[in-house]
């Protein structure tokens, strides 16, 4: 267990930057718009959810069954297939894999699991080189720093961030910003590297069972190179990204690339089933926690998620906040309901990190009800003893008042009294945090329960 | 018909004008208003917060106080959504559900139960920003948010619109949350207070001199932003307005 993340104040330092935070709700917010546009223009998007969500509810109720089947019909293709319990599990085996083989280069495209399993350092202390391929992956390996957003991991950074980052490790012209001149300069910088790795590893959105298939949806064609120039593929796959048929694919196919970017569709939609001849293919079937959650029964929804990040970019606090403000492998709405089941204590802020506002579970294109997770994680939090003291003794306070109406009167007492003590009952010393940005509202001259005391009670007799 | 009010404890505090306005407008429309005088608060701090072991009494006195009314109307959003969708500290008996399913927000109660649609005595000539609070639009269904592709509908703006002169602005991003959260508001200021001052930019750079809304909390919120800000911007509660608040 490690310190609670601190929401508020990493936020705090997100907001003073001006350029940062505005360019960064800007472009979060253009994404929604094209999700929109996108989501708008099918008729049965509505459908599509309910059915997507539907396949999921069913493959989740009945995923024994269908693990298996997905490593019966790999096996028979020829693929390699191991079980990982853990991060520790999956971290070893892929090592055992490399070292075995005399691998020393890795190339991989994104994949959250893996950052999941903070594999990256664990294979570097070991002599392996890893080389993240995607370019905003990349961005970040460099910058030490993990994913701020799950499908554009460095959304927090301007190009000129980039281009400090790359003239420190690539050499690229400090002064020179132009994502064109920057993206091509990664790519002149990672070209040799796909040649010289003795594997590559990918993830994987959607494992079909029917047919043994992972299927991965990228935009940079970095996948495709990762899996198909070395001699052998590694996939991650969590458990939870099975769903039955072949056919089904169809329907997540249609959502996820709208939901994400509001694009029609990834520009690569690869489906590996089997080695390449003279290759090898490997799956690492990866639980991680995935099973407890599946035991929760007011939580195991969350496994339905499709890791579009949809819920990130209409997130109008993680829009302000940024996405390294939650602390962990996971932001924005869906890290508030994930990252509580890895460590309760260390992200005890994050369900709070919320206004409950609803957003999230309306463009989730898998319907998982995202802010009434967050709304119980907050009971969760509570139940454990996590929230502060003063916050703990003020909610007992305001309980034993609001209960009893009597004493509730009286202590509220007159009209002027009634500004500071109101809110005083919900919270500690809050005028400090209220005015800082904020006037506090008028007094009136007296509460409506006197106002009506003075012109009803007397009427009415 | 008889009908109970259900004062949040902020606004009988700051508001009692809405608290009024609420009651008159219930009384034109031929309703018989009671007002339980031993009611405090729906709970909702203390569930938002987590805390249904401290919610339990502030909930149980609310079931005592309404059980017996067909009707309980009250002029906040995010509070009749506490008692409809977690009003869960307290036993869930008859008592219980026959409260939480028969409270009703404001608008809702105009528009679906007593189905009004006029208010001949209300004028209002100015420009209005209509704000759906999140628990509003979201949750008790006032109209349909931006995110789903389903027909348009709004039944505070129809509500609106039975009002002589009014027009309005429309920001450009109209579903947005305010930023109020309850104690979120203090709990995390900063967000907060950020995600107030762009939601009264937009509402100004459309052009509303009123921001208009059935959830006072978040006007309180958003006021506070404005005039801290220097904005132009008014703030009152949809039942002033369809109780001919002259202005
Ligand atoms: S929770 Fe839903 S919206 Fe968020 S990333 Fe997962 S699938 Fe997408």
């Amino acid at each position: 267990m490690s310190k609670p993340v601190d929401h508020v104040n990493i936020a705090r330092k997100f907001i003073a930057d001006e350029d940062h935070i505005q360019f960064h709700d800007k472009r979060l917010w253009s994404m929604r718009e094209l999700r929109d546009k996108q989501a708008h223009g099918i008729p049965e998007w509505e459908d599509l959810r309910a059915l997507a969500s539907q396949i999921k509810e069913h493959t989740l109720s009945n995923l024994a069954g269908y693990l298996e089947e997905f490593e019966r019909k790999a096996k028979a293709n020829g693929v390699i297939v191991h079980w990982a319990a853990d991060a520790a599990e999956h971290n070893r085996i892929v090592h055992e894999i490399l070292s075995s083989r005399g691998v020393d280069l890795l190339v991989k495209s994104k994949s959250m699991l893996t950052e999941e399993c903070d594999m990256r350092p664990y294979l570097e202390e070991r002599g392996i080189e890893v080389v993240e391929t995607d370019l905003g992956e990349r961005i970040q390996q460099f910058d030490n720093e993990p994913p701020s957003h799950i499908v554009v991991p460095p959304i927090h950074k301007l190009a000129r961030d980039v281009a400090e980052v790359f003239a420190d490790h690539i050499g690229t012209d400090r002064n020179n910003a132009d994502p064109h001149y920057l993206a091509e300069s990664m790519r002149q910088a990672t070209r040799p590297k796909f040649i010289r790795a003795g594997a590559g590893m990918t993830g994987c959105n959607f494992a079909v069972a029917e047919t043994g298939t992972v299927t991965v949806c990228t935009n940079e064609g970095n996948c495709d190179l990762s899996a198909n120039v070395p001699p052998l593929h590694i996939a991650s796959i969590g458990i939870e990204k099975l769903i039955p048929r072949m056919s089904d694919l169809g329907v997540f196919i249609r959502l996820l690339s709208r939901s994400a970017l509001g694009s029609p569709i990834t520009q690569y939609t690869s489906h590996f089933s089997r080695p390449r001849e003279g290759s090898e293919l490997h799956y690492i079937l990866v639980d991680n926690g995935r099973s407890k959650r599946l035991a929760m029964e007011d939580f195991w929804y969350s496994l339905k998620c499709i890791r579009c990040g949809a819920c990130m970019n209409t997130c109008p606090v993680y829009r302000r906040s940024g996405g390294l403000s939650y602390g962990g492998v996971y932001a924005g709405p869906i890290g508030a309901i994930i990252n509580p089941t890895f460590d309760l204590k260390k992200y005890s802020a994050l369900p709070f990190a919320s206004t409950l506002n609803g957003s999230c579970s309306n463009v989730c294109p898998v319907k998982i009800n995202i802010h009434e997770q967050i709304y119980k994680w907050r009971q969760i939090v509570a139940e454990a003893g996590y929230l502060s003291f003063s916050k703990k003794m003020s909610m007992r306070f305001a309980g034993k008042l609001l209960g009893d109406p009597k004493r509730y009167r009286k202590w509220m007492g007159g009209a002027p009294q009634l500004l500071a003590k109101l809110p005083r009952a919900f919270l500690y010393n809050p005028m400090n945090a209220w005015g800082k940005q904020r006037e506090m509202p008028e007094a009136p001259k007296q509460s409506f329960h006197e106002w009506y005391a003075e012109n009803r009670k007397k009427e009415n007799k | 018909m008889q009908v109970a009010l259900f004062v949040p404890c902020f606004i009988d505090a700051y508001y009692p004008e809405v608290a009024v306005a609420t009651l008159e407008l219930l009384e034109r429309l031929g309703c018989t208003v009671v007002y339980p005088e031993n009611q405090t608060c729906c709970g909702q701090p203390l569930g938002n917060s987590g805390c249904e072991d401290d919610a339990r009494a502030c909930e149980t006195l609310f079931v005592n106080n309404f059980a017996d009314f067909d009707y309980v109307v009250s002029p906040s959003g995010s509070c009749v959504h506490h008692v409809r969708d977690h009003l869960t500290a307290v036993p869930q008996d008859a008592r219980t559900q026959k409260v939480r399913s028969n409270t009703y927000e404001l608008v809702e109660f105009l528009y679906d139960v007593l189905k009004v649609r006029e208010f001949p005595w209300a004028e209002f000539p100015h420009k209005v920003g209509l704000h759906n609070s999140c628990g509003t639009l979201r949750r008790l269904g006032h109209a349909q948010p931006s995110e789903l592709n389903l027909p348009f509908f709004s039944k505070p703006l129809e509500l609106l619109q039975g009002v002589r002169g009014i027009s309005f602005a429309t920001p450009a991003r109209p579903d947005e949350c305010c930023g109020f959260g309850g104690t979120f508001s203090v709990g995390e200021e900063p967000v907060s207070a950020r995600m107030g001052q762009d939601k009264v930019r937009d509402h100004c750079n459309a052009g509303a001199e009123y921001i208009v809304s059935a959830d006072m909390s978040c006007l309180m919120h958003q006021k506070g932003c404005s005039d801290r800000l220097g904005l132009p911007l008014k703030f009152l509660h949809i039942a002033q307005v369809l109780n001919g608040v002259k202005e």
